[in-house]
């Protein structure tokens, strides 16, 4: 759902603020969409859904219900998938979510992002620390164990001790799930462009690192596992949906600048392509109105760039790549030939960053944190 | 001007172009005599001789006539194939009858001095061919070859001042689309050798050392030295002061000072050469708002404290940084390199020690700290293409990487190191 009330001043996603939306339109062309990716993916079971945007939770439940129906006639939709709903706490009371649960969600997606007022205010969010307490618990309440909240550390000006504190409230908030964010400043925000003209400080390198090995220790001991770089579960509360990305499964992206990995079997592909749908909204209807869908650009993957994709990804997970899954990817060159013969990988594992055993190839704790300085010497030694 | 056709031929060379297909394109002035196409010419200068393919004036355009008169200006073609065969100042005459060169154009000293470096050693023939073609228009640009360890075969260049450089790496950029790398020239130094081993290996007792890797222990050398220039600065008094500092500040002797007139002063300093090759000039310059004038003579090699100064990347030396300094200087160079240095290499999954030193004595340091957070936060959608993009920009720089112990170096990371500041 592309829309937002107003823009947050860190955000950069591919979000619009305006006056009227046409949700009526909005809705046919979502639900178009949909049926014809599905078709062209021939999809068989639709195994997660994830409603994103923007701010999902301004759709009405009936638009999300009529995308679910969508979904469920193209395709399989089992009773027990996922689906996930991203929701802003100023559009999330609790008749509202009752109305989503009704149309078919099964989980909510919080954006908290802090429990203190300045630091709300200095993001540009809508909603104050007490009304986000509320939301989640409403959220708690409809959907027990599957709600998720989602917080950004970092912010300019946070001390540690701060930080420290929001940890402890959002703990004492939280239900099994937390999307835990340090705050980049984009470029072309105005976040960045305060922090850029000395408006407000920039947070130093250490603090950060700091601030994220904290988080780590103290989730780790509520019980949380740390299961991909920037998400925390416990009890088994992991987002289904978003472990899909990870692992390279099959994706569909609906809506104006929704991303998608999928093999367009419909129209005799073979090969698994990276897509991405028209950004801008009425150029999108537009496309969707005449062809069935708004693809704006889609290009192959060649298997290169799929295991590229497939390492960089999977190794942002404490898992890691199993053998199996490489071998989807890589049927002749298995993981322990590519990394495991001397060379960069076997110098990483030996500085205790990497591990590389009979459950594959993932990051140690330690080097969890420092992936972004692993993966270049990885790729070099997949490229060669 | 007093001339006579019936003189024996004498052309100034005043200006040249070259042209492609037509060789080189003399422009020339005649004082005396005239000159056809089939005459036989000769260059006071080079004492070659050539055959005259094509006379003409210029309108501004080159139209060819049939004869050049004395008094009269236009341009020549002569089969000249190399571009230093007409060289601006020179005197033409015809075979039989040689004449009295004319006074050709005094050659300004040049002030500013760079070491000019392809990007890439594959490029040095292509900058060679397009340092000789601006030459030959600008002949007050000296050219020596030079050679550094970092950036390779290069040349050692000579301006009359720092917007005549930029203008003429311009004009590379623009007509030749050649870009360089400007660093601060290296001088020839000195060494007299008092170890019996080393003198025989040279084969001399003094030797001149270009490289730094060619530098001789103090244990073997009984003394360095150091190139010198006499320089002779005239100034408008009030300025006196400042420019005193000025060469104080860059290890001047001062040799005369005397009042010109009621205003103006001149001082003569014996410098070291290397402390005004880079900036000297433009530093005068601007401290006497453009009044004060500088010229300077060589002046032979002095006694100095000089000493090689290594960096250091976690122990291990950089060979291509190692530069040849004076002791009072080293404490300010080698933390400025640190510095640079700190800026120019990428943060690693450890702490880099940036040392300079000399010996075994560190005189400067800085460190870089490890990553102790590197780690995208999100990456979803359309991040991941992006993401990909950007990580393999950065294997494809890995692949370029130096390595100096387990340190990773940029290739550039040199050249932004050695480079000359060009804003200061």
């Amino acid at each position: 759902w592309p829309y937002c009330r107003k823009r947050c001043s860190y955000c950069n996603f591919n979000t619009y603020v305006v006056p009227a939306v046409d949700e009526a339109a909005v809705r046919a062309c979502l639900v178009r969409e949909a049926q014809t990716l599905l078709r062209l993916g021939q999809v068989h079971s639709v195994t997660s859904v994830f409603f994103g945007g923007g701010t999902p939770s301004l759709a009405s439940p009936g638009t999300v219900g009529a995308v679910l129906e969508a979904v469920a006639g193209a395709a399989h939709l089992p009773a027990g998938a996922e689906v996930t709903l991203e929701a802003n706490p100023s559009s999330t009371c609790t008749s509202r979510l009752a109305g989503f649960r009704a149309a078919g969600v099964n989980r909510v997606s919080i954006g908290v992002q802090s429990l203190d007022d300045a630091e709300l205010r200095m993001l540009g969010r809508e909603h104050t620390a007490a009304e986000a307490r509320k939301a989640v618990e409403a959220a708690r309440g409809l959907f027990p164990g599957r709600t998720s909240i989602d917080l950004l550390f970092g912010l300019p000006g946070q001390s540690w001790d701060a930080w420290a504190q929001r940890l402890e409230a959002a703990l004492g908030l939280c239900d099994d799930h937390i999307s835990l964010y340090q705050l980049t400043l984009e470029r072309g925000t105005a976040l960045a462009a305060q922090v850029r003209r000395g408006a407000l400080p920039t947070p130093p390198q250490d603090l950060l690192a700091d601030m994220y090995q904290t988080a780590r220790t103290v989730l780790l001991a509520a019980g949380f596992r740390h299961y991909e770089v920037s998400n925390f579960a416990r009890k088994g509360a992991l987002s289904t949906h978003n472990l899909s990305y990870w692992r390279a499964d099959q994706y569909i992206g609906v809506g104006p600048g929704a991303h998608g990995r999928f093999v367009p079997r419909g129209e005799g592909g073979c090969s698994r392509e990276a897509r991405v749908q028209t950004l801008e909204p009425v150029a999108w209807m537009r496309e969707v109105q005449s062809q069935g869908h708004g693809t704006r650009s889609r290009a192959v993957l060649s298997p290169m760039e799929q295991l590229e994709e497939l390492l960089t990804l999977g190794l942002r997970t404490d898992e890691g790549i199993t053998h199996e899954r490489w071998g989807h990817f890589s049927p002749q060159l298995s993981l322990q030939a590519v990394f495991g013969a001397p060379g960069e990988a076997r110098a990483l594992q030996q500085q205790g960053w990497l591990v590389l055993d009979s459950g594959g190839l993932r990051c140690t704790w330690a080097g969890l944190a420092v992936l972004d300085s692993l993966l270049p010497d990885l790729l070099c030694q997949l490229q060669r | 001007p007093q001339c006579n056709t019936a003189d024996p031929l004498k052309a100034l060379v005043f200006d040249s172009t070259f042209d492609h297909y037509r060789g080189v394109i003399a422009n020339i002035a005649l004082f005396g005599g005239e000159i056809a196409k089939g005459h036989k010419i000769v260059s006071a200068h080079t004492k070659k001789r050539y055959e005259v393919n094509e006379v003409g004036i210029l309108t501004p355009n080159e139209q060819p006539t049939h004869k050049l008169y004395a008094g009269q200006v236009g341009y020549l073609i002569a089969g000249m194939k190399e571009v230093t065969e007409a060289q601006i100042g020179d005197t033409l005459f015809l075979y039989k009858q040689p004449v009295e060169p004319l006074p050709g154009f005094k050659s300004a000293k040049p002030m500013v001095f760079a070491g000019m470096y392809p990007v890439d050693q594959t490029e040095y023939n292509n900058l060679k061919s397009a340092l000789e073609r601006l030459t030959l228009n600008d002949s007050s640009v000296t050219v020596h070859r030079d050679s550094s360890l970092a950036l390779g075969a290069g040349w050692r260049l000579g301006f009359l001042g720092l917007l005549h450089m930029e203008v003429f790496n311009q004009r590379l950029e623009q007509e030749y689309n050649m870009s360089v790398i400007l660093t601060a020239p290296t001088v020839p130094y000195k060494a007299v050798l008092s170890s019996a081993k080393l003198i025989k290996e040279y084969g001399k007792d003094q030797i001149t050392i270009i490289n730094p890797a060619q530098f001789p222990d103090k244990l073997s050398v009984s003394e360095y030295l150091e190139p010198t220039v006499l320089g002779t600065i005239v100034t408008p008094h009030e300025y006196i002061g400042k420019i005193i500092t000025l060469c104080q500040d860059r290890r001047a002797v001062q040799k005369d000072m005397l009042y010109i007139d009621e205003n103006r002063v001149m001082l003569k300093y014996l410098f070291p050469l290397n402390e005004i090759v880079v900036d000297f000039y433009d530093a005068l310059k601007s401290l006497s708002s453009g009044y004060a004038s500088f010229d300077y003579e060589d002046a032979g090699y002095q006694s100095a404290d000089l000493i090689k100064m290594d960096i250091l990347l976690n122990g291990n030396p950089v060979e291509e940084l190692a530069t040849i300094i004076h002791n009072d200087k080293a404490y300010a160079a080698g933390k400025l390199l640190c510095e640079r240095l700190k800026e120019t290499i990428p943060r690693q999954l450890f702490e880099i020690a940036i040392q300079a030193a000399i010996g075994k004595k560190i005189i400067a340091s800085e460190t870089l700290k490890a990553y102790r957070k590197n780690v995208v936060a999100k990456c979803y959608g359309g991040d991941i293409t992006r993401r990909m993009k950007l990580l393999k920009r950065q294997a494809e720089g890995k692949r370029l990487m130096r390595k100096i112990g387990n340190v990773e170096v940029p290739r550039d990371a040199f050249i932004r190191v050695l480079k000359r500041e060009t804003d200061k």
